[in-house]
């Protein structure tokens, strides 16, 4: 990066720690933040809507329906999470190569399933066995990002539907006296007024998602975790410019105090946000608010 | 070779007893159910351990928290912060490395590289942390006049502390705490996917089910019996941890008992 940096090996400490952690595949790894920072700003509106269609699923007066929403809630209960990306993974990977192998390759004979084999046929290899690497990461995230959705969803249809619940049931009697239409009811008195019922719910679930993006690493893509650990291992002169012990440590220490960040910051904003929300409602903290302006 | 055999050879495998040598082809249903519900041995021992101890650590973090003086108060706060801020699974990984460093300064850290004793440290470290908050919450909801009324019976100090504030704390916080209980058991399932190395394969119950989808590719048996378990385990934390629940709501009336309420788990 900077034009002393020809020679690392006869630069003072202060000069060699700035050529060490400009050099490429520290951008790499300060670019694994920016993807980790992606997955969050995909996953949250993704999982929000999957989780507000569960909750209208889970509400909802036909009864198929709604059985479908709560047991798409129940199910995330009672098992490991990381059991679920374990699976979900592969499983959304075979469901997607299956399908394109049906339609495809209709001719294929042979079964699919051969014993510990799945074999789908050349064209329904996703992505084909020719793209090159970076549609094969591509797909590796993506893959990663379905599974935090449905995963993050199923906890925010819940928290969702708690709020839906929470609404105070003469808000909705009265919108009914008015003559509004379930519909109408729904979404100008019901979805307006739950938000700062399901917020405190929203917010915590915001800081477990950060808190679950290391799982990222688990999932094959190389993320800070995967990064730090291979930044942070014995380097010796013969393969490096930059020899130096096992520094691991100090790799995790710094993603530590990244995530300590994140979640100090999140703290402050939500905070705020809550603030605005509350701001006329018929709750504690906007009546506390109503008081002080007052 | 029958199921009988199977289980006097892998059910107690991830303790290193019995057969060697995992199975490697014609995997059986009964072996997946033998091998992984051997592993939940690791399960349990760092559940139970770290909710044993970490309920001590917690419960003296939360009086901290609640101190007047700042001496106490803002390491409290800072522990509380720093391991709740954090993935569970950076905490492992920076211990491991931490604890390889100090192995190479002294051999005492040796055992410390062990999932069975350096795992166990972050996972206490790290339920005693969310515990903490959940009876610094508790101890804040105790009702003024159960306070008041001991001062009036003059009890002060540590008996006030044992006989009505602590009774009471537990019991608010309960719910909340097996709640903890349930999430803390299924964390045990990262302590060999984060840097503690599984030595001579003697895994938890997600590292053999992991073994069985790597040899198979076929997800769709292993993890659900994963779950089969995990369910089954979560339903007797919850069965024991009402029973507790039941003894500490004993002397109210029916109708402000505190029920054991279910939340969803989440990831720490």
């Amino acid at each position: 990066m900077f034009a002393f940096c020809e020679d690392p090996s006869v630069l003072d400490t202060l000069s060699w720690f700035a050529c060490y952690l400009t050099n490429g595949v520290h951008m790499l790894f300060y670019a694994s933040f920016l993807k980790v920072l992606l997955l969050l700003a995909i996953t949250a509106p993704v999982a929000l809507a999957f989780g507000f269609a569960g909750a209208m699923a889970a509400r909802s007066r036909l009864a198929p329906v709604s059985l479908l929403g709560k047991t798409y809630i129940a199910v995330v209960r009672g098992v490991p999470d990381i059991a679920f990306f374990l699976f979900f993974v592969i499983a959304l990977d075979q469901a997607f190569e299956y399908a394109r192998h049906r339609i495809l390759c209709p001719d294929w004979t042979d079964p699919i399933r051969q014993g510990a084999d799945f074999i789908v046929c050349q064209q329904a290899k996703l992505p084909l066995g020719t793209a090159p690497q970076w549609v094969h990461q591509t797909y590796a995230f993506f893959i990663a990002v379905i599974t935090f959705s449905i995963v993050f969803g199923a906890f925010a249809a819940n928290v969702l539907y708690g709020g839906m619940r929470a609404v105070p049931r003469a808000q909705l009697e009265t919108a009914e006296a008015y003559g509004m239409s379930p519909r109408q009811t729904f979404w100008r008195i019901l979805v307006p007024q739950m938000w700062v019922y399901a917020l405190p719910g929203l917010s915590n679930l915001w800081m477990v998602l950060i808190k679950a993006t290391p799982l990222l690493f688990l999932l094959g893509i190389e993320d800070i975790v995967y990064w730090a650990r291979e930044l942070g291992g014995t380097k010796t002169s013969r393969f490096s410019d930059y020899p130096h012990g096992d520094w691991r440590m100090w790799y995790f220490l710094a993603l530590l105090i990244f995530y300590l960040a994140m979640t100090k910051v999140s703290e402050v904003s939500l905070e705020r946000l809550m603030r605005r929300l509350s701001h006329g409602q018929a709750t504690t903290g906007g009546e506390a608010q109503r008081r002080a302006a007052a | 070779m029958s199921c009988w055999e199977t289980i006097q050879d892998y059910g107690l495998r991830s303790i290193g007893i019995g057969e060697r040598l995992l199975p490697r082809t014609d995997f059986t249903l009964c072996e997946h159910f033998v091998l992984i519900g051997s592993g939940m041995i690791w399960n349990v021992y760092f559940g139970v351990m770290a909710l044993v101890t970490g309920f001590c650590l917690a419960t003296a973090v939360a009086l901290g928290k609640l101190s007047a003086n700042a001496l106490l108060r803002k390491p409290s706060e800072w522990f509380v912060f720093v391991f709740r801020g954090s993935p569970l699974f950076i905490q492992f990984f920076f211990a491991y490395f931490l604890f390889l460093n100090l192995k190479s300064v002294h051999p005492v850290f040796d055992p410390f590289t062990a999932a069975w004793l350096g795992a166990l440290i972050v996972l206490f470290l790290n339920t005693a942390a969310y515990s903490a908050e959940i009876f610094y919450g508790a101890l804040r909801s105790i009702p003024k006049g159960d306070v008041e009324a001991a001062d009036a019976y003059g009890m002060s100090g540590w008996p006030r502390f044992r006989r009505i504030i602590w009774p009471t704390m537990l019991r608010l916080a309960w719910p909340a705490y097996t709640n903890e209980a349930i999430f803390l058991f299924h964390a045990t399932t990262l302590v060999f996917f984060s840097g503690f190395p599984a030595w001579q394969q003697k895994g938890d119950a997600l590292y053999y089910a992991s073994y069985f989808a790597d040899k198979t590719f076929n997800p769709f048996i292993p993890y659900p019996i994963l779950a089969f378990y995990f369910i089954l385990f979560t339903l007797a934390i919850v069965g024991a941890f009402g029973l507790v629940n039941k003894r500490l709501n004993r002397h109210l009336p029916q109708n402000e008992r505190r029920k054991l309420r279910l939340r969803p788990n989440l990831i720490r």
